[in-house]
């Protein structure tokens, strides 16, 4: 295989998952708990469909479609997001555990990728990694607020997570081109940023007196990589695009 | 509830009776001292509402510091901003008649332009 597809399997899947969290959160644009809370979740969902296309720049280099064809004309079958992005916005409980758990896995990603051989990804990942550092640290602040706060807070915050881990697990799909990837030093590979993910989310969930699901029950929701995608996919894909494709030369 | 023309609002099905907070069921607030150079000083920004340093900067940090140039964010506490009160403004009423406090106000001024002009 030659190595540009690996690549651009690699940057479909990163940026497919961005593109998606960040229209799933953008959805809490207005409706947010608070003003100040609303402002900062709704930034960070800009922040990730600002980082979506600059992927969808690198591929368009690469000879795929422009950055906007690529986010707004594909169905669901061609998109290389995980389950977990493409679920509804739920409760806040569900949307922050969400959150956070992506962003740490996020933020390990890029973390690898700053030294990866494929240059233009690597000073990608260095670019954004202010700004993923502060989605992190948000993500967080707000486990450990809600987890600690009062029972039902830390109730729903514990549900939303046995809920939602082993579509998180899903993140961690192995793709088919991960030796290659590995041997030309491009990206470390799924099953070690796993480790590493674990590895930084147990102290978070541990200081927010939260318990990560029983090992014995973890069953990763895996298919989203190959195009195999939960019934939500489509629907947010139809009301993402509806403006797009009533005119889709339409500047904005 | 009357359906929204936005699709957001409608799945999040409110209750068709919404009940009314309580008055000041909500965080306490934090003063925000935005900072957009290291090395310059720290203007106040305006306030968020948080319960505890750790969250009250990092909604500060969207709230005020989004847009432009940040080095750096200080956050605290309203409680903690004594203030000298509006009653008691009229301390400050003669203040602007004191030029001579101000290096404008200098009688000297005259010969330093005087002598600037000289030199040109």
């Amino acid at each position: 295989m030659d190595t540009n597809t690996a690549i651009k399997e690699l940057l479909y899947k990163i940026a497919d998952d961005q593109l998606i969290i960040g229209h799933r959160n953008s959805e809490w644009t207005g409706l947010g708990p608070i003003l100040e809370e609303d402002i900062a979740f709704s930034s960070m969902a800009q922040d990730k469909l600002g980082q979506s296309q600059a992927i969808y720049n690198i591929l368009n280099s690469m000879g795929e479609q422009d950055a906007d064809t690529l986010a707004f004309m594909r169905n669901a079958a061609q998109f290389h997001c995980n389950h977990l992005v493409e679920m509804p916005i739920g409760g806040y409980d569900f949307s922050l555990i969400r959150h956070f758990l992506f962003d740490h896995a996020e933020w390990l990603r890029f973390d690898m990728l700053m030294n990866s051989s494929f240059e233009p990804i690597a000073k990608l990942a260095r670019k954004y990694r202010g700004e993923i550092k502060y989605h992190i640290m948000h993500a967080d602040v707000w486990l450990k607020q809600l987890g600690n706060a009062t029972e039902e807070s830390h109730n729903r915050m514990q549900t939303a997570l046995d809920n939602s881990f082993n579509m998180a697990l899903g993140i961690f799909e192995n793709g088919p081109h991960e030796e290659q990837l590995k041997s030309e030093k491009i990206f470390e590979g799924e099953e070690i940023l796993k480790q590493q993910w674990l590895k930084k989310i147990s102290p978070i969930i541990e200081l927010a007196n939260l318990e990560l699901p029983a090992e014995s029950t973890w069953n990763p929701s895996l298919g989203g990589r190959a195009g195999k995608h939960t019934e939500y996919l489509q629907p947010l894909l139809d009301e993402m695009t509806e403006v797009f494709k009533i005119d889709p030369s339409a500047e904005w | 509830m009357n359906k929204s023309i936005d699709p957001r609002v409608n799945r999040l099905n409110f209750p068709e009776e919404i009940t009314e907070k309580k008055q000041l069921d909500q965080w306490e607030t934090w003063e925000v001292f935005h900072q957009r150079k290291r090395g310059e000083q720290h203007e106040h920004a305006g306030i968020v509402h948080a319960p505890n340093a750790e969250m009250a900067l990092v909604m500060a940090k969207e709230t005020f510091g989004r847009r432009g140039h940040t080095a750096n964010i200080w956050v605290v506490q309203s409680i903690h901003v004594h203030s000298t009160g509006y009653d008691d403004d009229d301390m400050f009423s003669t203040t602007p008649e004191k030029i001579y406090r101000e290096a404008g106000g200098y009688k000297v001024m005259e010969k330093i332009n005087k002598y600037k002009k000289e030199q040109q």
